[in-house]
């Protein structure tokens, strides 16, 4: 064998060196190994076929409204069964003013949660009341809508929305928003339910971003004289902005897509006549869940379809971009 | 008779160093400390001289950083952790329920194991500690933002970076922006848990460099598991073991002459 010293330098002709023999059996990696990773691997590709096969079902169950009124479909307020003209403006407004009613409502107490669990709540206190917290999304969302409708809705009405229109209704600007009739059906039951349901989703994303926030971080803050309210605004709220942000969108997509709660209060009427919050309205969802058995074939279902397909683009860029927030955290 | 005359020689050293008079700026009596049911510190009691500093050395869980951190009361965010006793600063109680914390760490400052830079700019960092309790104009901020970083050793290096984010520096500079940090709020002590346990010899030495001018006007209390370390940048040095004071004294009588058995195998490497 040659002898080396090893600080000469490396060969000229490292090819040469090499010699078949030593793992006579080679023939690569074995044979059970490349079965399973096809396996897996075709697991993992069925889902993202079903994504586009959806979409792909949805355009084409869509065509004949989307080539009927094209996207003026999208700012058309007329639903007419009878006269076959369809617009999804009442139903793009209910889902959106819903959600971000639910959003204004469940952001600042998912907040307040997340800020008790992790800063201020004594040990004892902390898991039982985490998990009664998340224990609200295992409620189904059927059960929201018959409280919704049958215990929440005359509650709104007699002791929140029959006192707001008394004070507010004549006023000039304020007094659109109480109009109506107050009967607890309408936007605003549907978003304080919808804030109810996603109010779990938040503050239990809220709590875990917060928690791993390095307690060393925390401490020198407090170490500066930093109170807990100052610590959480300046240091813990910027570090953990992204999983924060992210944990919303979360919740903001649920919401968009919240169906059989949201059809049992928000009154199921396609108008968009003014935009009082008590008003009776209609989601996308709502709209969806009511009509499409009955819908005939045809233009009807093709613009259910439409609704749906446009649903399906706001829902996946919500998610899409919550997801992208929560990536950039954990980098 | 050389031994004889190395240890006269000892002794005198000794003695120099012991009749030293100091002003003493804490004074920490019959303290125990606790978690949960653990008894962490037992019975501590010492002095710490104003503008000098003091080291506290041990091997790790003997209490230093527990001691340590009783002194600003960070321990009183965890709810599980109490302190019995007295610590006692300028003549007042800093344990005492009537002190405020937030206050009481504004005079005590803080500096950690690891750099800890806030998620904001270089000069956002020095600020926020300067904005909780005062409201200077634009001028007098950035004035107070340079100071803190000069005493720190820092602003020649970071001028021009001022408004990157500070967590762009590099570790050794992040830790003095701490320092400058805890520095901007004008505190009387300086607490610091092993502040370069975390970064290069190189900046390290530069952090010892920096501790040795920091104690012309403030107070600092190291907390070291490298003895050369307390031997290089502290005046004196307490040693402990298992939640209890073993020995506290002038670091060269320390180091040269340990009163006790337990401090002379923990300095000259013979423990366990």
């Amino acid at each position: 064998m040659e002898r080396v010293t090893v600080e000469d330098r490396a060969p000229d002709n490292p090819d040469a060196l090499v010699s078949p023999g030593i793992f006579p059996f080679g023939s690569g990696v074995s044979f059970g190994d490349r079965i399973f990773a096809l396996l897996v691997k075709s697991a993992a590709f069925i889902s993202s076929l079903l994504l586009l096969g959806i979409l792909a079902a949805l355009l084409a169950g869509a065509w004949p409204a989307i080539k009927e009124f094209g996207l003026a479909f999208l700012w058309s307020v007329e639903w007419d069964p009878v006269g076959q003209r369809y617009g999804g403006l009442a139903m793009i407004y209910g889902t959106v003013s819903t959600s971000l009613i639910a959003l204004f409502l469940a952001v600042p107490l998912s907040f307040g949660i997340a800020f008790f669990l992790t800063e201020l709540a004594p040990r004892w206190l902390k898991v039982p009341l985490g998990t009664a917290v998340e224990l609200l999304a295992a409620i189904p969302s059927i059960v929201y809508g018959m409280w919704g409708l049958l215990i929440f809705g005359p509650f709104l009405a007699r002791y929140a929305q029959q006192p707001l229109q008394a004070l507010f209704g004549e006023t000039a600007f304020l007094g659109t928003f109480f109009s109506g009739p107050p009967v607890g059906i309408g936007i605003l039951s549907a978003g304080i339910i919808l804030a109810v349901m996603i109010t779990p989703f938040i503050a239990s994303v809220m709590r875990d971003v917060f928690e791993i926030t390095p307690p060393m971080l925390k401490e020198s803050a407090y170490g500066l004289g930093a109170t807990r309210w100052e610590v959480m605004r300046n240091v813990v709220l910027p570090y953990t902005k992204p999983g924060v942000i992210g944990g919303v969108m979360l919740g903001l997509g649920r919401a968009l897509g919240e169906t059989m709660a949201v059809t049992f209060v928000i009154g199921n009427m396609n108008q968009l006549k003014n935009l009082s919050l008590f008003q009776p309205a209609n989601s996308i969802t709502s709209a969806l869940a009511n009509e499409f058995a009955e819908a005939a074939s045809g233009l009807h279902q093709a613009s259910l379809f439409y609704l749906g397909l446009i649903l399906f683009g706001i829902t996946f860029v919500v998610l899409a971009s919550s997801k992208l927030m929560l990536m950039k955290l954990k980098r | 008779m050389r031994n004889g005359r190395l240890s006269t020689m000892k002794n005198i050293f000794v003695r120099q160093s012991v009749a030293l008079q100091e002003k003493v700026k804490i004074t920490v009596g019959n303290l125990n400390f606790y978690y949960d049911n653990f008894h962490a510190l037992k019975d501590i009691s010492l002095t710490i001289p104003e503008r000098r500093v003091t080291a506290f050395i041990g091997p790790s869980g003997c209490g230093k950083s527990t001691l340590l951190r009783a002194f600003n009361r960070m321990y009183a965010l965890y709810p599980n952790q109490r302190a019995e006793g007295r610590i006692v600063m300028d003549g007042e109680d800093l344990l005492s329920s009537k002190i405020d914390p937030s206050l009481l760490r504004a005079k005590i400052g803080m500096v950690f194991q690891k750099p800890t830079p806030f998620p904001m700019s270089v000069y956002d960092n020095i600020a926020f500690g300067i904005r909780l309790f005062e409201k200077p104009s634009r001028v007098d901020m950035d004035e107070r933002v340079e100071n803190a970083l000069r005493r720190a050793a820092l602003w020649d290096e970071v001028k021009d970076k001022l408004y990157k984010s500070g967590s762009s520096l590099s570790g050794g500079q992040q830790q003095r922006l701490c320092i400058a940090r805890a520095v901007a709020v004008q505190p009387e002590v300086l607490l610091m848990d092993e502040p370069c346990s975390a970064l290069d010899p190189i900046s390290t030495a530069k952090i010892e460099e920096l501790i040795h001018s920091l104690k012309q006007n403030y107070t600092v209390v190291i907390v070291t598991h490298n003895m050369q370390q307390a031997a290089r940048c502290s005046d004196y040095t307490a040693y402990m073991y298992l939640g209890e004071l073993i020995e506290v004294g002038a670091t060269e009588r320390i180091f040269v002459q340990p009163a006790r058995r337990e401090t002379e195998d923990y300095i000259t490497g013979r423990f366990g």
